[in-house]
């Protein structure tokens, strides 16, 4: 039977051009009516290192950046040899000929070879040696069946905003090594069903999660760069003689969140972006955010940790740190999407509830979900809701910006209004803000003031979407997640779909406010429980532990700095049961 | 503005000081009531910033918007309301601790943006609220509670800081020069772009070397000595100048484009006053980048 999905592991050094080919193949298929989930797994170097971009794609919906790869292009001798095993049964190796050689590795005997003599063919276009990455490509797409025209087009697109010799030696080495496979090797079985005529959006996390910015509104984006939140920062910047934001870097992540409560305070919409060690550095302002009932967004994009630990890997290690971030109890909405999709509505929501409660939002992805590429639908423009308050007018008396309230929720005003004039302080204050701490402590005050912020919390909970246990409520085991790993869980359970045990799906979506009822009556119900982290602790168990009395005692916990993949989940599952 | 002549009360509060009797910090306080007075700013149009310090409570004490923040971190708080409203006047203000020390990588950020922020430092060289440790601009040998031996490090010369990092306005007060003071603050508040004010400002309680008479006996006024505002290298020249004659007055005063006014976002108009709905459009256009 043909294949209906391929796999695709580009690897080489740094520098070496992977990205560019791996987009392009990724793309391409975007740009064929095929789902495509691209991943990209480098280090901390611009020249050099080990890298690979792996691409999974077809028809049906792709959850992973694949398993076992039908196609390794390996860029150099060394890349080869550490990935070769990787290649499944009756895939292949596509390689430069010239420059690599396969007698000395002992390479498994259904792996197919496809020696490109790059030199040969490339006598006639120049030497560049990035062209032996098209070159491949047009082989590949030979041997999987994609027509040429979808190559070219992708090329053209990449490269016709470049020079106009670079597009045409890069197509003309396209072609050729399209027609090479043509005629020295044998077509593959793939039969990717690719509709040319349907072309798919192609986005990252990180794009989702800046475009949801854009939507909702956000007027102010402030950022010191950190892998792997500075495409953020990038991406937003670009677009902003379109969006008319106001984003800047700024020296430090102290000043990042500062200056986005004040630009906050002023009322504009605004947002921050970092990963955990900047997240450090933001600590005391998340309070600051709390206590002047200033609203502010913050993402947090986790990488692995502790300190500066592995900044270009992936990881959900900081799960207690957005809990516990800043001292003192206040009211925080803690919230991690759970694909790429996702991204781009939680953001909206994270605006509309920091704003409606005048509170921080602190939405936490990681790398694998930030940076990865996936195909999706079209998102829903037309019926989001801003959320937006009505702010504050003057009645005649001294403005009371911190009034005692059901929900805990006083109108605001903002500088420049007449008749509200109030001082917002990091001090604990009266309703009127002024500051009650220095010349003696109204304790009363105090109380009174900090039930009145702590009452946001009850009322934020009742709002938030109750967790939904997805799949077979009669499962023979419930896998519990959060963030990144959902589609992963996903593609585990589909691909058990004929197995005997059966599996569900719980994943946490809001972890603060917690949903800790619900949560406990579907794990007491729960015949086997899994708890699927990439973390050394199992942090989000712990945090179910916290909230609900329920202990989880199996765990699937990786944090070797890559993803996990389906097999590891369903080799668990097996070992449990 | 527009709006009727102001009268000193209308940027009084009923809040009653916290500082102790003599406190430099008073002399401040009263030079920005009247500055601000004399300018007839609205007080609805102002916002003033605190970090965290015994000055820092200056906030509560005058009417009109106010941030009370964290402790060094009033110029990014202030930065951020500037970007979002360049329409209001914004006055930051603080101690040395909180400017010089633990806020000293925004105070020389601040600058090189050239922000239109006045920034009033109340230098005691001392931490008051703490109950008189060390300060950054402490003098080398300071007997604190802090440093039983003396301090070792040499004080950070905020003047010179403000000239080599891009302010606009560079100026010293003295608490003990009521007059010069408030009109170093009304031309501050005037200034377009980053506005420095270090005012020595003395701690009567734990500061018991650099006290009202030692500055007395060292103060001049530059605009005595027909101090040239315009030129760099004499005002970097006078900046050198403390332990015996130490200068007061304007230092340098230039002008140069503002952070606000060159941030191409802005050239709409401020970004409160926008409409958030549009952002659905604009991201739904992108969208189609994606294909």
């Amino acid at each position: 039977m043909s294949k209906k999905e391929v796999t695709l592991r580009v690897g080489g050094a740094a520098g070496d051009g992977i990205a560019s080919t791996g987009e392009s193949f990724a793309k391409m298929c975007a740009r064929s009516g095929l789902n495509v989930f691209a991943y990209n797994s480098y280090q901390s170097v611009i020249r050099g290192g080990f890298i690979w971009l792996q691409v999974h794609a077809g028809k049906k919906e792709m959850y992973s950046h694949g398993n076992d790869l039908d196609f390794l292009i390996a860029l150099n001798q060394k890349e080869l040899e550490r990935n070769h095993k990787d290649v499944a049964d009756n895939g292949g190796i596509i390689f430069n000929s010239d420059k690599i050689k396969t007698d000395k590795i002992e390479i498994n005997e259904k792996v197919k070879l496809f020696p490109i003599p790059v030199k040969e063919i490339m006598s006639k276009f120049g030497r560049n040696p990035i062209l032996q990455n098209t070159v491949t490509l047009g082989t590949l797409v030979r041997l999987i069946g994609i027509e040429y025209d979808a190559l070219w087009n992708v090329i053209t697109d990449y490269f016709g905003k470049k020079k106009k010799s670079a597009l045409e030696v890069n197509l003309s080495v396209s072609r050729a090594g399209y027609e090479y496979a043509e005629s020295n090797f044998e077509k593959m079985d793939f039969d990717l069903e690719c509709d040319y005529n349907k072309h798919k959006h192609l986005i990252t996390g990180n794009q989702s999660i800046a475009l949801g910015a854009i939507a909702a509104g956000c007027q102010f984006y402030c950022a010191y760069p950190m892998t792997p939140a500075s495409s953020i920062l990038n991406w937003l910047d670009a677009k902003s003689a379109q969006t008319k934001m106001v984003v800047k870097q700024a020296e430090d992540e102290i000043a990042v969140l500062n200056m986005a409560i004040g630009a906050g305070f002023a009322g504009a919409r605004s947002m921050v972006g970092t990963s955990g060690g900047g997240f450090s550095l933001m600590t005391e302002a998340v309070g600051l955010a709390a206590q002047t009932e200033t609203p502010v967004v913050i993402i947090n994009s986790m990488r692995g940790g502790p300190s500066t630990g592995l900044p270009t890997k992936t990881e959900q290690a900081d799960l207690f740190q957005a809990i516990g971030a800043s001292q003192g109890d206040f009211p925080k909405i803690v919230v991690a999407p759970s694909d790429v999709r996702d991204c781009f509505y939680t953001v909206i929501e994270a605006f509309n509830l920091a704003e409606k409660y005048q509170i921080p939002a602190i939405v936490l992805s990681d790398l694998l979900l930030s940076e990865h590429m996936e195909t999706i639908e079209m998102l829903d423009f037309d019926n989001m809701k801003h959320y937006k308050e009505e702010l504050a007018k003057s009645n005649g008396e001294r403005f009371r910006r911190y009034k005692f309230t059901e929900n805990g929720v006083s109108q605001r005003s903002i500088p420049g209004t007449e008749g509200t004039i109030f001082q917002a302080t990091s001090d604990e204050h009266n309703d009127f803000g002024d500051i009650i701490s220095d010349v003696f402590t109204d304790e009363e005050m105090r109380t009174r003031m900090q039930q009145k912020r702590m009452r946001k919390m009850g009322y934020l909970l009742k709002e938030l979407p109750e967790p939904k246990l997805q799949g077979d409520s009669d499962a023979e085991i419930t896998l519990v997640g959060w963030g990144s790993t959902s589609p992963i869980i996903k593609e585990a359970i589909d691909v058990m779909q004929n197995d005997d045990i059966k599996v569900n799906h719980l994943h946490l979506k809001y972890l603060v406010p917690f949903h800790s009822d619900v949560v406990n009556n579907i794990l007491n119900n729960a015949k086997n429980v899994l708890d699927i982290e990439t973390n050394y602790t199992g942090q989000l168990s712990r945090l179910i532990s916290m909230e609900t009395g329920f202990s989880i005692k199996n765990k699937l916990l990786k944090y070797d700095g890559e993803p996990i993949y389906a097999k590891h989940i369903i080799n668990k599952i097996k070992e449990v049961i | 503005m527009g709006i009727k002549s102001l009268e000193l009360s209308d940027y009084k509060t009923e809040t009653i000081p916290t500082w102790c009797p003599g406190c430099g910090d008073f002399a401040v306080l009263k030079g920005m009531h009247s500055a601000l007075t004399k300018l007839n700013i609205d007080p609805k149009d102002v916002v003033i910033l605190s970090g965290i310090g015994c000055s820092s409570n200056i906030t509560g004490f005058i009417n009109s918007y106010g941030f009370h923040g964290l402790h060094g971190r009033s110029l990014p708080v202030a930065s951020g309301i500037k970007l979002a409203n360049p329409e209001l006047k914004i006055i930051a203000s603080g101690g040395d601790g909180d400017g010089y020390g633990i806020g000293l990588g925004h105070f020389i950020h601040s600058m090189r943006r050239n922000i239109d922020i006045t920034y009033i430092v109340m230098n005691n060289q001392i931490y008051g609220l703490t109950t008189g440790q060390a300060s950054p601009t402490s003098e080398k040998g300071m007997v604190t509670k802090s440093t039983n031996t003396g301090v070792l490090e040499i004080p950070v010369n905020p003047i010179a800081l403000g000239l080599v990092s891009g302010a606009t306005y560079v100026s010293r007060g003295f608490s003990g020069d009521a007059s010069q003071l408030t009109s170093l603050i009304e031309q501050g508040i005037e200034h377009k772009g980053f506005s420095l004010i270090d005012v020595m400002s003395p701690c009567v309680t734990y500061n018991k070397i650099n006290t009202y008479e030692w500055f007395r006996e060292r103060v001049y006024r530059l605009e005595e000595e027909n101090h040239n505002v315009i030129n760099m290298e004499e005002a970097i020249r006078k900046s050198q100048e403390w332990d015996v004659k130490i200068p007061t007055g304007i230092f340098y005063k230039i002008n140069r484009p503002t952070y606000e006014d060159e941030e191409p976002a802005l050239k709409e108009g401020n970004l409160v006053s926008r409409d958030i709905n549009t952002g659905k459009q604009i991201a739904k256009d992108i969208f189609t980048e994606f294909i």
